[in-house]
């Protein structure tokens, strides 16, 4: 019932994506790492703190009349690595997707060590930080192999 | 093995048959056998930041090996000054040689580079990260001095923050089952997610800041230079600095065989009455940089050192 009523906080979309299950608070980086905050023309609803079952509490994004791919949907992994996605034609659920951490994060955020090769955002190869554990997350940078702070990370999205 | 960035681009075995290799080839490098086995083969010489030793080894070492060197010269007047990125002069300099050994001042510069590049990349020095061929020369040093890398008891003493050669080696001697002993003032410490490494691969590890207090379990003492610079104020460094220092009466309780390092250059860290000592080994260890990184260009250009090397004593 909770959760129902949840999701009928904001209308329901017709077609786009919505995206549940972000942990509490952190909906607004989401959008961030989705470039969803000033370039985008699509209307977008969230909801914040909202009750959840499994969580406690969630957050919830809708994006109408944009289906996210699933390239789009990795870059959750720093924030949300267990949201659950749903792609929506139709006012019907017509695939459900999962974010996909991997082994690497690439060209997402740059390390943010002070002395990294990478600090030079001239140098043209791939930004790239290796999953070193997933639970917790722990990421290491390719090049320098400086373990990340995911709190500072989120600051050099790319 | 394409390149050597860290000492985890080398297993054990790499490491116990380059050493083999080296202590073959220390006729050669002594200069009593002239052995050309990397004759036409080019080494780019890549030091973006001051370097005496590395540099001079390297190029001793290619040309020992009847091999040549080509250097990137003064980085206040070479491409890099205009503003070129690395990526760029990784290509020019990979279509010019055959393998690259290289110093930057940014950490990651090596790994960088051996993905930009065709040709084998030595990191001779990564910022505050990595100095593997150092390692080699270390580990080369030890084995040297006591038949084995096993089991071990080293004290690495100093500036662990910054570092960098105690940082590559620290990593290899743990591979080898050694008890590491850090003696460092506080502001200097090994960075902690290296100590945290080094515990997650069972390592025994023991942190402290007093070094002369544990001197007489060592086995190998490895002293590093405190910098200045690293300090708010002079007088907080000489207070810091003089407990780093050793004299030869520090040494009257050693084991016999134990040995002192340092990758050199020492400013006071280590008193010239040390020198004569039997403990003494640094200036072996800067001679055997040379030795070293012979095994380790023939090991990387794919050229096999001759299992019998005639004309002098190994």
């Amino acid at each position: 019932m909770a959760e129902e009523h949840n999701m009928r906080r904001v209308t329901a979309i017709k077609n786009g994506t919505v995206i549940d299950h972000i942990p509490s608070g952190q909906a607004l980086k989401v959008l961030e790492l989705l470039n969803l905050t000033s370039d985008t023309s699509v209307p977008v609803s969230l909801v914040m703190n909202v009750p959840s079952k499994k969580m406690g509490s969630k957050d919830i994004i809708k994006v109408e009349d944009r289906e996210l791919t699933q390239a789009e949907l990795d870059r959750l992994a720093l924030v949300a690595p267990e949201s659950s996605i749903a792609i929506i034609r139709a006012y019907s659920v017509a695939e459900k997707l999962t974010v996909n951490l991997g082994e690497e994060v690439r060209n997402v955020v740059r390390c943010t060590f002070s002395n990294c090769i990478t600090q030079n955002l001239r140098e043209p190869l791939p930004h790239r930080l290796r999953v070193t554990k997933t639970d917790p997350l722990t990421l290491r940078c390719h090049y320098c192999v400086r373990p990340q702070n995911l709190d500072e990370l989120i600051h050099n999205l790319l | 093995m394409k390149g050597l960035i860290t000492m985890d681009d080398l297993t054990n075995e790499d490491i116990h048959s380059i050493l083999a290799d080296a202590q073959r080839l220390l006729p050669v490098a002594r200069g009593e056998t002239y052995l050309p086995l990397l004759e036409g083969k080019i080494l780019g010489n890549l030091f973006f930041e001051p370097s005496t030793r590395t540099r001079m080894s390297f190029e001793t070492a290619m040309k020992r090996l009847g091999g040549d060197v080509i250097n990137l010269g003064d980085v206040k007047t070479s491409s890099v000054v205009k503003g070129e990125t690395l990526f760029d002069t990784i290509q020019m300099v990979d279509g010019y040689t055959d393998i690259i050994a290289m110093r930057h001042p940014r950490q990651g510069a090596a790994r960088y580079a051996q993905d930009a590049a065709r040709v084998p990349i030595l990191n001779g020095g990564d910022g505050a990260g990595h100095h593997p061929t150092q390692t080699m020369l270390d580990l080369f040093t030890i084995q040297q001095s006591h038949g084995t890398l096993e089991g071990l008891t080293v004290i690495l003493a100093g500036d662990l923050r910054y570092g960098r050669t105690v940082h590559s080696l620290s990593h290899a001697l743990v591979r080898f089952g050694c008890r590491l002993i850090f003696a460092s003032p506080e502001l200097l410490r090994m960075p902690p997610e290296i100590v945290e490494d080094l515990r997650e691969h069972g390592a025994d590890v023991t942190e402290t800041d007093d070094l002369l207090g544990n001197i007489n379990h060592a086995d190998v003492v490895y002293m590093t230079r405190i910098q200045k610079e690293r300090f708010a104020d002079e007088d907080e460094y000489a207070k810091v600095a003089g407990a780093y220092k050793l004299h030869a009466r520090d040494l009257d309780n050693a084991k016999s065989e134990m040995v002192i390092m340092h990758p050199l250059p020492r400013v006071d860290e280590i008193h010239p009455s040390v020198d004569k000592t039997r403990h003494a080994r640094y200036f072996e260890q800067a001679f055997n940089g040379v030795v070293a990184r012979m095994a380790l260009l023939c090991r990387l250009l794919g050229i096999e050192v001759p299992a019998e090397i005639g004309g002098g004593d190994a």
